[in-house]
């Protein structure tokens, strides 16, 4: 690994200062499971790596309050999927973090972390996206609230402004019932990278949302407010006519060793059908939300 | 900018150690390369394969994923904690009865993934030690042994198995 400085700040204010300053080279270090990665293989080359696991103003808190339950940025995904509130309210993400790499990985990675790192294969995108999530970060100019969709661009890019950090995700309290699923499909059980990641909420208002990841540079919310995917009793054959076109703007990539464009279309549909069916029965078993 | 050497003070093994460490130096290396302790392995260094497990803190953590200096202050504990003495742990024991070792390259990380899992769950089911597992691959496929090691270790002193030497 070539070598770079290492600084450890103990205040917001000195991270950014820190990561404005060196811009593009300089890296935010939180779990470290990507980041270290591409510190080895030579794909990044900063001068200075930002170690923001002493930032007093940042923790691995999850806390609820202000119609939100609030993930703070050094919250690791073993703590996110055991979580009882995230496994109430917010089913998928919990069932999303729980299969992120293996369980050393989940015991580093955080959720800030796999969102900054703007994967398109990220598993917990989908279910932040479904959700409705709001990143918060403080920058140079100040703190500003990110929607989810409006923080991913493209692989490894998002809006985040030079000297910004991330400094907590926010999920606004469900404002009715719903029933919500995370799933995928990856090369073998155990862990990998998803090539399809799909997040599916059935709420009882008659929408359904759906997200999915690792089919273009970015992971897509879509909605459907026909009531076709929510009807328990509407024929398949109707459901999957919805969900192509749902999913019309889905493009994998045809470069990835993960699986070919065809396939991971296929497996969208045929996961989005199931993920669909899981939501509905959720929904009509589950307890409030 | 010039990169320095830090000084870190860690736990190893029960030991306090206080050493200088590039920055870019992982725990791996530094466990390996300036603490002589050669039992975690360096393998896949994607933190796919599990070979160079340790526990920081009591959490298995993949040791080839963070920084030497990520660990300053912290406990960590390596294979060569796990046995007292003379005497071998409860699950290298298992491990040995059960003929999980093969090749032995991926053990230090199984044994130590198999220590963080019972220390959370003494009684796991079989699904949940394959689960505990999953981060620890073994080139030669001897998971049915592993497995089975896993599981006779927390039958045999669960509660052992689970608190000592955490």
């Amino acid at each position: 690994m070539r070598a770079f400085s290492y600084e450890r700040p103990g205040h917001l204010d000195d991270a950014v200062a820190l990561l404005a300053e060196h811009g593009a080279e300089a890296r935010p270090l939180s779990g470290g499971t990507d980041l270290i990665i591409r510190l080895r293989d030579g794909s990044i080359r900063p001068r200075v790596v930002v170690d923001v696991k002493g930032v007093a103003e940042l923790d691995g808190e999850i806390r609820d309050g202000d119609g939100h339950l609030t993930i703070g940025a050094l919250t690791v995904m073993t703590d996110i999927a055991a979580d009882e509130r995230i496994r109430r309210d917010y089913q998928a993400l919990a069932e999303a973090a729980a299969v992120v790499g293996a369980v050393q990985i989940r015991n580093r990675a955080t959720l800030a972390g796999n969102i900054c790192n703007a994967s398109p294969a990220a598993d917990t995108a989908p279910a932040l996206l479904v959700y409705g999530a709001t990143v918060i970060a403080t920058g140079p100019a100040g703190t500003r609230r990110i929607p989810m969709d409006e923080f991913f661009v493209r692989s490894g890019v998002t809006t985040l402004a030079r000297g910004e950090v991330v400094t907590a995700i926010e999920l606004p309290l469900p404002a009715g019932r719903r029933g919500s699923v995370h799933v995928r499909r990856t090369r073998r059980r155990g862990h990998d990278l998803a090539s399809v990641t799909l997040t599916c909420a059935v709420r009882d208002d008659g929408v359904t949302q759906l997200a999915y990841g690792s089919l273009g540079p970015r992971a897509v919310l879509v909605a459907d407010e026909s009531g076709v995917l929510a009807d328990p009793a509407a024929p398949d054959s109707a459901k999957v006519q919805r969900l192509e076109a749902l999913f019309a703007a889905a493009s994998p990539s045809p470069r990835s060793m993960r699986a070919s464009p065809e396939y991971r279309l296929a497996m969208l549909r045929v996961l989005g059908l199931r993920a669909v069916a899981t939501a509905i029965r959720r929904l009509a078993e589950g307890p409030a939300t | 900018m010039t990169p320095t050497h830090r000084r870190i003070d860690v736990t190893v093994n029960g030991r306090v150690r206080s050493i200088e460490v590039a920055p870019h130096h992982t725990l791996l290396e530094v466990l390996r390369d300036d603490l002589g302790l050669s039992g975690t392995k360096e393998c896949c260094l994607v933190g796919e394969c599990g070979a160079c497990t340790v526990l920081v803190d009591g959490v298995s953590v993949d040791s080839c994923l963070m920084l030497a200096v990520e660990a300053n202050g912290a406990t960590v504990m390596t294979v060569e904690g796990l046995a007292t003495g003379d005497w071998l742990h409860p699950l290298q024991q298992a491990f040995l009865d059960t003929g999980a070792a093969q090749c032995g390259f991926c053990i230090p990380g199984q044994l130590i993934s198999a220590h963080a899992l019972l220390a959370l769950n003494p009684h796991p089911t079989r699904p949940e030690v394959e689960e505990g597992l999953a981060g620890n691959l073994c080139r030669c496929a001897g998971y049915g042994q592993i497995v089975e090691a896993v599981l006779a270790a927390a039958e045999a002193d669960a509660a052992d198995a689970a608190d000592a030497r955490r």
